[in-house]
């Protein structure tokens, strides 16, 4: 399957933005999500994508 | 081998002895030429050389006996011809395979299309080189040592015009571009190629990569730039020619074609190896127009009229 979600990455003010996933990476702050992104990224050979709200999904394209 | 039989036996046959081996030289030296320009479809491994070679070599020793065998009435012989063609089309299908079978591990993938383009190609030059052949013995035997030569010589020559084909620099007009981002979307100029979520990629991006325009010239050229395959043949051959950071595991610098659907003009995205935007531009010059990618709306009269 092409362009799965694999991964949310959310910070604690906007976790009530993301339901249903089974991974989602709640952070504390900006900086976290950044670094957490990246690592995620990496590992799981995915692109991370900005929603603009908070919120950063890794997508296997 | 198949062409064996098409030999017609006899003293009379010394007589052609020496335009069949000119028209067999000129065959092989073709071969040999053509293998020479086409560096850009050659996927580079020593043994494609060998088998290109001998197969030319086979083409051509069929090509130069079929003349001399009809002319001693051995009729059979075309049917050889016809049945050795047959086996040329192999060709086809070993290079496909070949080329699919790399394709896999090649970070910026040629594409199917490409890959289609280059097999044909492949299939093609072995008649080029038993139309070269064939003639070249014809004008031996019908003039002598310096007619073959001439006809080698001018046979070899027509073939480099029927292997050209046209460029990308000849469909489109092709120009530097600014690279920008709207919050993470990135844009080449006005195109929206992709999101990217970190921070970071995004000013390496800004820092290193490369955006170009391509404005078709016309509607044909439109039709063109929106085919698909021919987009990947173009991000292959730009990422071959001037080399590409792109990484396993680090998607954020694969390199992207997007169209801007009001005009058609093409928005490309790379991070070079170096950021030199006149190489990158140049190499997209240089791209080869697929067969598959070829379109003539303007050729038809409702084309013509929707393109004012």
């Amino acid at each position: 399957m092409q362009d799965t979600i694999l991964a949310v990455v959310v910070t604690r003010r906007h976790a009530d933005k993301v339901q249903g996933m089974n991974s989602i990476f709640i952070v504390e702050d900006e900086a976290e999500l950044e670094r957490t992104a990246l690592l995620l990224s990496r590992i799981l050979k995915a692109m991370a994508h900005d929603l603009e709200n908070g919120v950063t999904i890794l997508v296997q394209h | 081998m198949c062409g064996s039989a098409a030999v017609p036996s006899g003293s009379s046959m010394k007589t052609y002895t020496e335009a069949i081996l000119l028209g067999l030289a000129a065959g092989f030296l073709a071969r040999l030429y053509m293998l020479r320009t086409d560096y850009r479809n050659y996927p580079a491994y020593p043994h494609g050389y060998v088998i290109h070679l001998s197969l030319g070599a086979i083409a051509a020793s069929l090509a130069a006996i079929a003349l001399p065998a009809l002319l001693e009435e051995e009729y059979t012989a075309i049917t050889f011809l016809v049945l050795c063609a047959q086996q040329f089309r192999d060709i086809r299908n070993m290079e496909r395979e070949t080329l699919i079978n790399l394709e896999e591990h090649k970070l910026v993938p040629r594409g199917m299309d490409y890959i289609e383009g280059i097999a044909k190609v492949f299939e093609s030059r072995n008649y080029l080189v038993m139309l070269v052949a064939l003639v070249t013995t014809g004008a031996a035997i019908a003039g002598g040592l310096p007619a073959g030569l001439l006809g080698a010589g001018c046979m070899i020559l027509f073939a480099r015009f029927l292997m050209r084909g046209s460029f990308i620099g000849d469909i489109a007009r092709v120009e530097a571009a600014a690279l920008h981002f709207e919050k993470s979307l990135l844009y080449v100029d006005d195109i929206v190629i992709m999101n990217v979520g970190d921070a970071k990629a995004r000013e390496k991006i800004l820092r290193e990569g490369v955006g170009i325009m391509l404005h078709p010239y016309d509607d044909d050229g439109r039709a063109i730039l929106n085919d698909l395959g021919q987009r990947q043949a173009l991000l292959h051959d730009i990422s071959m020619l001037v080399g590409n950071k792109l990484e396993i595991g680090e998607p954020e610098w694969t390199p992207a074609a997007r169209k801007n659907m009001e005009t058609g003009a093409l928005g490309i995205f790379l991070l070079p190896n170096e950021k030199d935007t006149g190489c990158v531009m140049e190499a997209a010059r240089r791209t080869p127009v697929l067969e598959s990618a070829v379109q003539k709306p303007l050729a038809s009269t409702v084309g013509r009229k929707a393109a004012d």
